[in-house]
Parts: C-alpha cells; structure tokens; sequence
C-alpha cells in the first residue's frame, strides 16, 4: 500500500496526492485513539477507586498520553512531508 | 466545493515576512522571532520583578512567581526526580514558563501564532534536553556504567538481549530527543491549522447569504476551539517540562 501511495505521490496529481495524505493522517490516528483511551479510561478508574493517589495518577496519566500522542503525531508531520 | 472555501496553503500560515533588519539574513527579524523575544522577556520580567521585592505577604507579580515556582517543584520534580532534582529546578521553571509563554500567543489577538509552531526553538530545546540528561548520566553514573544501564534493562532474559539492545539504543539515543521536539511542534501547528480552518470556514459563511444560518454554530466552534488552545498550551509546556524531568531522573537514578 505504501508503494503505491508513493507512486501516487511521484506522479505529481494534486488530487491523488491530497487522498494520500489523508490516509497516512488516518492511519496513523487509529492506534494512538484506542490507546489514549486506554490510557485515559484506566486513569479514571484508579482515581475513583483511591482519590488520594489522584494527583500521582494525573501525572502519569499526561505521560502516557504524551508517549502514545507521539505517535499520530509523527503521522501529521509525515502528511505535510510526504511529497 | 460546497461553499467554494478557500483554505490557504501551509506555508501561507506558518512563513511570515521580516519587518525589521530586512537586509540583514542574521538578524531579520520577523513575527517568530518577536514573540520568541517577547515570551523570553515576559519570563525575565516575572522573575526578576517577583524576586527583587520580597514581601512576607506575596502579592501581584510575586504571587505569580512563587506559585509558578511551587507548581513545578510539587507537579513536576517531586512527582518525577525527588528532592535530588532540586538542582533543576530553575532550568525547569524557566523552561516551562517560556513555553507557555510562546505558545500562548496562540490566541492573543494581532500575533495569533503560537511560536512553537515552527520547528527550530522545539528542537533547540529538545537538544538542551538531550545534552543535559547525558551529561548527568555520565557525571552520575561514568560514561561506560551509563551507556550499559541506558541500552542494557535489568532481568531481561539473555536469549533476546541483543533485539532489546538495539530497540533501547535507538529509543534512548534518537527516539526520545526527537519525540520530545515533534511533540511540541506538531502539537502547536495542528491547533493553529485548525483555528485558521475555522477562522476560514466562518468568513466563507458571512459571505454566503443562505448559509449564513450555519455561521453561529461554527462561530461557537471556533470559540470553544480557542478555550481548549489555551489548555493544549498549558498543557504542552507541562508536559514538555515533565518529560524533561523524566528523562533526567532516569539518567540520575538508573533502575537496578
């Protein structure tokens, strides 16, 4: 799929380039999505379960979405690059 | 398309023209580089003004100051290095201040850019970062016990160490650095795509009479938009600061 995606790129046609990136942006969006809600879900349950440790869970909640973010990230550079 | 949109192209939102020192290719000096300037003076000014007159009772620009230094002492270098990181303290505060500072010119009205949004200062400070957690690795730790404790993790089995070597060597010595400044600068660049898509869809609106009716809704977008740039700033700054002290509490205590 990258190859032709590539391909598509090289042949310089504005429209086929646009989808291109629009699947590299999309593509990269899924993992990081289900992952931040992961993340975000569990933080919530631990907090409700032992209020005190909110503050520790917050912490190491906005890391784990920093790290996971990164990801569909590196995929919205990636579609401004791609030529 | 359906309301003929003209968005305009990235490089028209994120190049701006020098107005001062035209000739000159070092010192030209254009809307970036002003607010660059004017978050480090903004900073400088909180600090300096804040420290000079200390009252035992803060209040005005020393409240600003001291709750600013209280909430990276408590929120980011106790959570993360413990009272050993207290040394960073002063690097960490300012660093979290000028980002916050340059990014928050995202939403004020005349500059709307936030400054982060070009790549070069994120990855100036993604480098500082990356200097400073290997130099206290190796004051800390020797050069050769550092570089064994930051690509060797303790009980992994001998079978697959090899693969896990060169997995952490590229994760500590490229990944992490890198990561750090493409967090920050595509962070700010899709916020302010998206604010200008807004900005862009409403004035096409305005000008059409039948959809018109449309135009409040996007217009509460738009403004609900802006509120939460002001948390991704925030927040931004704060995470680009804790990661910061992640990184060098790991290299100041190796885990065992």
């Amino acid at each position: 799929m990258l190859h032709v995606l590539a391909a598509a790129a090289a042949d310089n046609n504005a429209g086929l380039q646009t989808i291109g990136r629009g699947i590299v942006y999309g593509a990269a969006a899924i993992g990081p999505g289900i992952g931040i809600g992961l993340v975000v879900g569990n933080a919530i349950t631990a907090m409700a379960r032992q209020p005190e440790s909110a503050g520790t869970v917050r912490t190491t909640m906005f890391l784990g979405i920093a790290f996971t973010e990164a990801l569909a990230l590196f995929g919205f550079v990636l579609a401004f690059i791609l030529k | 398309m359906l309301l003929g949109l003209d968005v305009p192209p990235i490089t028209q939102l994120t190049n701006w023209p020098a107005f001062a020192f035209k000739g000159s290719s070092t010192f030209a000096l254009n809307k970036v580089g002003l607010i660059y300037l004017m978050a480090m003076a903004i900073t400088l000014l909180i600090f300096i003004i804040g420290g000079s007159r200390k009252k035992l009772v803060p209040h005005g620009i020393q409240n600003v100051a001291e709750v600013g230094i209280e909430f990276v002492r408590d929120q980011i270098v106790m959570q993360t290095m413990g009272s050993d990181g207290m040394t960073f303290l002063p690097y960490l505060t300012a660093l979290f201040f000028f980002i916050f500072f340059s990014n928050i010119f995202e939403i004020i009205p005349f500059f709307q850019f936030p400054a982060n949004a070009r790549f070069a200062m994120p990855l100036v400070l993604a480098l500082l970062t990356y200097l400073i957690y290997n130099v206290v690795g190796v004051v800390k730790q020797g050069p050769f016990t550092y570089i064994k404790n930051s690509i060797v993790p303790p009980g992994v089995p001998k079978l697959i160490l090899p693969l896990v070597v060169i997995i952490e060597l590229v994760s500590h010595f490229l990944v992490k650095p890198f990561s750090l400044m493409v967090r920050l600068f595509a962070n700010m660049l899709a916020g302010h795509l998206i604010l200008a898509t807004f900005s862009v869809i409403c004035t096409a609106l305005f000008k059409k009479s039948i959809f018109v009716i449309i135009l409040p809704f996007s217009f509460a977008l738009l403004f609900a938009l802006t509120g939460f740039e002001i948390l991704v700033s925030f927040l931004q700054a704060f995470i680009f600061t804790i990661l910061t002290a992640v990184y060098i509490g790991g290299t100041m205590h190796p885990e065992h």
